[in-house]
């Protein structure tokens, strides 16, 4: 499958994830949960670190580590992907477990979700089996209240034996109480023992019977674990614990003789693998149970009834796929709407300050080509990308990130998940789509919550048919020079919106497409099976919602799109002034391209920009203009007006708006986007493919489009 | 409800406990992490809107399967 274990193994771990203490004496805290419980705002606010957070199961999908100073202690938190429990199945699963298991933390701070509190209990039922320091923390305190559910929690710490501390993660003191039993369990010297789930008679008696040359052979893992581990034959757990160890722990010849008695003892008493693995699952369920049975209180039953009836809203029959689609037209419109304004000012200032330092360069006598290189080449594409691309973002992310802290992308997963079974894909890959809106690289590197390899692989391969931010400014800017243009006033937005949603609409059609056609051909399979968590519905933080995806985000991205530009800017302005044999450098490449760009609608010139645009999408259309430029007489662009009658010299038509429009919704993936392909796939293969079938998709289409659209156009005319 | 049926078989609003789970392999232990076992009271909430998947709740979460999963969990 080309997912090799070196990929999903330990060796993830090793390559992603180096623990990096700023002094010998600092204490590593795992913080582990079951995904979507708030572990990243945990994480967020002891370490003043901006995790990116988000009301959907299985975001975190690499450990982040930050620093959190607490008394005299410089603690190194680590923040592991989401787990339901240490029987892994997924690779972000195994990331989670093999750190809790190998990792050698001093301790792990289980955060759990309060209004869920006896599930998560089972993850630490079993990281106690695993360390005695533990502490438990117990999140979403305050949403607990409001379903009008207790919990006491010196009851549930008295039972578990370590520390249960209720949080509140944008509460600061509550915090603090958190690190202070972080605190006084690792000053702790050892003396009570932890809770330890029993099993069956059977199962305790084969334990017994490895136990004691286990802990004679291994010191540094817990005996009882482990003998447990060994009956329960996980191989990718033996798999890691070997590397850990360093040697085969199977090899071994007592261990491997007082294991086949043991498994002999197991055996008589009827328990054959798979059943000893349901025995000790219920065992820690039903530990997990009595536990919760008199700690936890439910004061209503029904709870969650206003989970229940936004549910009915957003997922019923009739009312799910259009209030999904009225959402999508919503965060658009609203994009483009409010980066209108800003957008034009930003230009108007960017192209004032042109002027200046153009004065500025006359003024100190530099020659021209200086003034060309860096103010009409990096300077200009520059302020074009920042001007173009800034206003949407920061429109965009806010409000994406608000719907993603609100719970309801899962619900989208919920609605689609049909279509992707019905092209043998994952629902899940709904959610990598999403990602895919903000980044494709973040896209591709969300696939590893989906568990099966051949959807995973699905998912990335496909990811590229989602436009990403880079691309949204280059839609927009088209749709509204050549097709919005028409509807005056307000509507002028509503209809860029429309046809905005209508192209990503197509992407997602390409999408379902492309994915049934994959698992026909080269990733034949059958659906695999899938449960997919739906979270409660949480207010989200207006305030920090707003700071984070424009912090996080949205300068992230464009100060990524800024590195490329410029230099970029520069190439461009190169090619567009060195002369070869009476001709640029530039007309030489766009006129050795023209044909076959003709082909799909386009011209040489336009796809040119989509190859220099290769390292970041965002520069495609600064670069169009740019090369039209160079070659014209227009040199000042006023407003889109201009800039639409600049592409109309240069021979635009509306087909080849489409086709610009079908081109950059799919071609090949940016640099970054196939860098972390290779990383997320460890293979070459697949990430060619994955290169190769968005552009093969892209040409076939803009081919199909443009000549069916000529013949059209010429058959009504005559 | 009497006899045995499988949770797929739920109509909403319906509420059963898990009798056996006839999956196995991955899936088995994925429905067994989310705290799927012998004797586990599950409600039916509600479908999506293609009809599948199913949104069940499951020890106090909403959790979606398929039907090719949720007819492998017997209930009564």
């Amino acid at each position: 499958m080309g997912l090799t274990n070196s990929s999903t193994g330990i060796k993830a771990v090793d390559s992603g994830l180096v623990i990096k203490k700023t002094s010998p004496d600092d204490k590593v805290i795992a913080l582990a949960g079951n995904p979507n419980v708030g572990k990243s705002t945990v994480f967020n606010s002891l370490t003043g670190l901006n995790q990116h957070t988000g009301n959907w199961p299985g975001k975190t999908v690499t450990s982040a580590q930050g620093y959190c100073h607490y008394r005299d202690t410089t603690y190194v938190l680590v923040d592991i992907p989401g787990t339901y429990s240490l029987f892994a199945h997924s690779a972000e699963e195994e990331v989670a477990r093999d750190f809790i298991c190998f990792g050698e933390p001093d301790a792990v701070i289980v955060v759990c979700d309060a209004t869920c509190l006896e599930r998560n209990l089972n993850l630490v039922l079993q990281t106690l089996e695993i360390t005695r320091n533990v502490v438990v923390c117990v999140n979403l305190m305050d949403e607990a209240k409001k379903k009008n559910i207790s919990i006491d929690l010196d009851a549930i710490s008295q039972k578990l034996g370590v520390p249960v501390t209720g949080t509140v993660a944008r509460n600061k003191k509550s915090l603090e109480r958190l690190m202070q039993s972080v605190d006084k369990l690792l000053s702790k010297k050892e003396d009570e023992s932890p809770y330890r789930v029993s099993y069956p008679k059977p199962i305790e008696d084969a334990i017994a019977l490895i136990e004691p040359v286990i802990k004679e052979k291994t010191q540094k893992i817990d005996s009882r674990w482990l003998s447990l581990k060994l009956l329960d034959c996980d191989d990718s757990l033996i798999a890691a614990l070997n590397g850990y160890l360093g040697y085969d722990i199977l090899a071994d010849e007592d261990i491997k003789e007082k294991l086949a008695i043991a498994k002999q003892v197991l055996k008589d008493n009827g328990i054959t693998d798979e059943a000893l693995r349901d025995r000790i699952v219920s065992s820690l369920i039903l530990a997990a149970e009595s536990i919760c049975s008199d700690t936890v209180h439910y004061d209503k039953k029904s709870y969650n009834a206003r989970d229940r009836k936004i549910d009915r809203i957003l997922t019923s029959k009739w009312t799910g796929f259009p209030v999904m689609i009225v959402l999508l037209l919503f965060v658009f419109w609203l994009t483009i709407t409010g980066a209108n304004y800003p957008s034009s000012l930003l230009s108007d200032s960017f192209f004032w300050l042109e002027d200046r330092i153009t004065d500025f360069f006359h003024y100190i006598g530099a020659p021209d080509w200086l003034h060309g290189m860096l103010v009409l080449g990096v300077y200009r594409v520059l302020a074009w990308v920042v001007s173009v691309m800034l206003p949407p973002m920061a429109i965009f992310f806010p409000l994406f990130t608000l719907l993603e802290d609100l719970g309801y992308l899962p619900r989208v997963a919920f609605n689609l998940d049909k279509y992707f079974k019905k092209c043998s894909a994952c629902g899940k890959q709904a959610l990598t789509m999403c990602m895919g809106f903000g980044c494709n690289a973040a896209g591709v590197t969300g696939c590893r919550i989906i568990d099966s390899p051949r959807e995973r692989l699905i998912a990335v391969i496909t990811n590229n048919f989602v436009p990403c931010n880079g691309r949204f400014p280059t839609l927009i800017a088209i749709i509204s020079m050549f097709f919005a243009g028409a509807a005056a006033g307000p509507f002028e937005s509503v209809m860029s919106a429309t046809l905005l949603t209508a192209v990503i609409m197509f992407g997602i059609i390409m999408t379902f497409a492309v994915s049934k056609i994959l698992s026909l051909t080269i990733l034949k399979g059958v659906p695999s099976s899938f449960t997919l968590e739906l979270p409660p519905y949480r207010k989200p933080q207006i305030g920090k919602v707003i700071v984070r995806s424009i912090f996080d985000r949205t300068l992230f991205v464009l100060g990524r799109a800024a590195a490329v530009a410029a230099p970029a800017g520069l190439v461009i302005w190169i090619m567009a002034n060195v002369t070869v044999n009476g001709s640029t450098l530039l007309a030489h490449c766009s006129g050795f391209l023209d044909p076959f760009a003709r082909l799909l609608g386009l011209d040489g010139v336009i796809l040119m920009a989509f190859i220099l645009g290769l390292p970041a999408n965002e520069i495609v259309f600064p670069i169009i203009i740019m090369a039209y430029m160079s070659t014209g007489s227009l040199v000042e662009l006023e407003s889109l007006w201009d800039l639409k009658q600049l592409l109309v010299d240069n021979g635009w038509t509306w087909i080849t708006a489409v086709s610009t429009m079908l081109f950059s919704l799919m071609h090949w993936p940016c640099s970054t986007t196939c860098i972390t392909i290779k990383k997320e796939t460890q293979s070459l293969k697949w990430t060619l493919v994955s290169v190769i079938v968005p552009t093969l998709a892209g040409i076939l289409i803009c081919f199909l489009f443009a000549n069916i659209a000529r013949l059209l156009s010429i058959a009504f005319r005559v | 409800m009497n006899g045995i049926s499988t949770l797929k078989d739920l109509k909403q609003g319906q509420k059963a406990k898990v009798k056996s789970l006839l999956s196995t392999g991955s899936m088995r232990r994925r429905l067994q992490d989310i705290g799927l076992i012998e004797g586990t009271e599950v409600e039916c909430l509600q479908k999506s809107p293609a009809g599948d998947p199913v949104a069940f709740l499951i020890r106090g979460a909403v959790i979606a399967l398929r039907s090719e999963d949720s007819s492998k969990v017997l209930v009564s």
